[in-house]
């Protein structure tokens, strides 16, 4: 009996291991690139950020000097921060809103859908470089035709745009919401249309009006794609450094300069590997919160039906 | 149009109410205004690209210039390396894209159908790192690829960008729905795994590789901090380098900067036309959790 029972376990142990193995080879050639270069540099971020490794000095290790050199030291830091903070509240509320939006009302029986969806979504493929030399003519302070036309409707001192400390963000975030407004059109109206069309004839049925049908109905049923969308766009917008370099180089002064491109400037004008890995790391952190608070908070206010 | 009317007919379908008629309108209203604020840009950068640069700043605005001048067309070959651009980040898109696919499927058929010890780990690893953006280790990963001399160099950019969990989990999300039994079937026949991979599941799911190939070719056609920081020898340069480049040494010429950008625009234009059912599915599809 035993030997029966072993010599039936053997083949099927090394079927198991062929099994794998065959399995692992089609893993590995994505999973060894992803390991070498995705997952240990994150590693090793953590690793840099507590040594310092400056142009022309070697590596050392400092232990916490790079945060504290960080939090309180680093003059640009704070400002970076708030400048983050604003181009975050600046962008993802209307951008949320306006691509919701957009999407009820492409989510409606009408002619021309497909024709409204690429004219919206086609912003967002369209070159960054290309469209940020087009939106900083549009919004040329002496001559661009936005302050034209700011002029010939009476407004004597149109804004400065991107030339001016005060405009400079609010400029940049236009520009943000302008090229992904589609995108996010687009993952909300797939969301729409998997709400079931009863519930809207059954809320037709109570008199619920189109607002009361929003509110009662379509606001529910999209709560997990709103947070999913709010988490995309308050990650996108913080990691976000390439919109400003092509614009306004985080100019003037500061004004537009962001938490990432901090750590670029760190990294790859001033060389200090080592502060700009602990910048990396604070930006680690603030991903995970956000990641965090998205997951905690699907799970209370999501409306499973 | 009195009620009376309306509630007999309300059971007609061709039939809609006047309060229907004016929501209908609002909301073409509302779109038409959108649509105009996504392509206004874009038409007022053609529309430049064809003026002399005198008059690219008339207001109020020529759309129509009274003379189309090509020749600015011309000129900007001349002034930047152009070709080289297309050339290169051909080069870059179609080598990533290639490489993208090929390891993203592979490794979504094991994720997805093979089942082997550790699977669930390493695919929750792949998950839970989706969302850590470059920039959190851009620096760490341009150290290792300058000591592998990888820097100033397409391929190093192209290995950087090969590896892809979102193409993994992409593909993988669709292959979970390709039916068991059609393996079953074929692995009683003799196929190998890699037969199945190759003949049935590539050939299946030619929308979720369509969709990753758009994906990664807009991301790799315009992506423009990479080439940024890796590249920079003028023989290397990237398209978007190039047109930066443009930008930045004649940016008092905006009539042939518009004329720049419209051409930098055409590939993806084009892909976006032919194929925009696969770029609006690559975003339905990434948006819904599966």
């Amino acid at each position: 009996m035993t030997t029966e029972l072993t010599g039936r376990k053997r083949p099927g142990a090394k079927l198991h291991l062929k099994r794998t193995l065959v399995a692992y080879t089609f893993i590995l050639p994505n999973f060894i690139g992803y390991m070498v270069l995705t997952f240990v540099p994150i590693v090793l971020s953590f690793v840099y950020s507590l040594s310092e490794w400056n142009l022309g000095v070697s590596k050392s290790f400092v232990g916490i000097t790079n945060f504290r050199y960080m939090l309180f030291e680093d003059l640009d830091f704070w400002q970076v921060v708030w400048n983050t903070f604003y181009y975050t509240i600046g962008t993802v509320p209307i951008c949320l809103i306006l691509s919701l939006l957009l999407a009820i009302l492409m989510n409606q029986r009408m002619k021309g859908k497909v024709f409204f969806r690429s004219v919206f979504f086609f912003p967002y493929v369209a070159s960054l470089v290309a469209v940020a030399v087009v939106w900083m003519a549009l919004f040329n302070p002496d001559k661009g035709p936005v302050n034209e036309a700011l002029r010939s409707i009476g407004v004597k001192d149109p804004p400065g745009w991107a030339g001016t400390a005060e405009w400079a963000m609010p400029t940049v975030i236009g520009l943000t919401i302008w090229k992904q407004t589609g995108y996010y059109m687009v993952v909300y109206l797939a969301a729409l249309q998997g709400v079931p069309t009863e519930l809207y004839e059954a809320a037709r049925m109570d008199g619920a009006n189109a607002f009361q049908r929003f509110l009662h109905v379509t606001w529910p049923m999209v709560t997990p794609t709103t947070f999913f969308v709010s988490m995309m766009l308050i990650i996108g917008t913080f990691k976000s450094y390439d919109i400003m370099y092509v614009t306004t180089q985080g100019g003037p002064g500061t004004a537009t300069k962001v938490l990432a491109y901090h750590i670029y400037n760190n990294a790859f004008v001033y060389m200090k590997f080592g502060y700009a890995s602990a910048l990396s790391v604070f930006l680690f952190f603030v991903v995970l919160l956000i990641t965090l608070i998205q997951f905690r908070g699907e799970k209370r206010f999501t409306n499973y039906l | 149009m009195n009620s009376s009317v309306t509630i007999k007919r309300s059971t007609g379908k061709a039939h809609i109410k006047p309060s229907r008629v004016a929501g209908r309108t609002i909301v073409y209203i509302l779109l038409i205004a959108a649509c105009a604020i996504m392509l206004l840009p874009f038409i007022w950068m053609i529309s430049s690209s064809l003026k002399a640069e005198k008059d690219v700043f008339t207001y109020p605005i020529q759309w129509i210039p009274a003379e189309a001048r090509w020749k600015n067309y011309e000129l900007i070959w001349e002034k930047v390396p152009l070709l080289l651009g297309f050339k290169n980040s051909a080069i870059l898109t179609v080598c990533t894209m290639v490489l993208q696919i090929t390891t993203s499927s592979l490794a979504a058929y094991a994720f997805a159908k093979l089942e082997f010890k550790g699977r669930n780990f390493l695919f929750l690893a792949y998950v839970t790192t989706i969302a850590i953006p470059w920039q959190v280790y851009m620096v760490p990963q341009y150290i290792m690829m300058s000591n592998w001399g990888l820097t100033d160099s397409l391929l190093g950019i192209v290995i950087m960008h090969a590896f892809t969990a979102f193409g993994v989990f992409m593909m993988r999300q669709f292959y979970m729905g390709i039916p068991n039994e059609l393996l079953e079937a074929a692995r009683i026949d003799g196929l190998s795994e890699y037969g199945i991979w190759a003949r049935i599941m590539v050939p299946l799911s030619k929308p979720a590789v369509a969709t990753l190939a758009i994906t990664s070719f807009v991301f790799e056609w315009n992506d423009f901090m990479g080439p940024r920081i890796y590249l920079s020898s003028t023989d290397k340069m990237t398209l978007q380098l190039v047109l930066r480049l443009f930008n930045t040494q004649y940016s008092s010429n905006y009539a042939q900067m518009m004329a720049a950008a419209t051409v930098a625009l055409i590939p993806v234009f084009i892909m976006f036309v032919f194929l925009q059912r696969y770029f609006v599915q690559g975003v339905a599809t990434s948006g819904l959790k599966g």
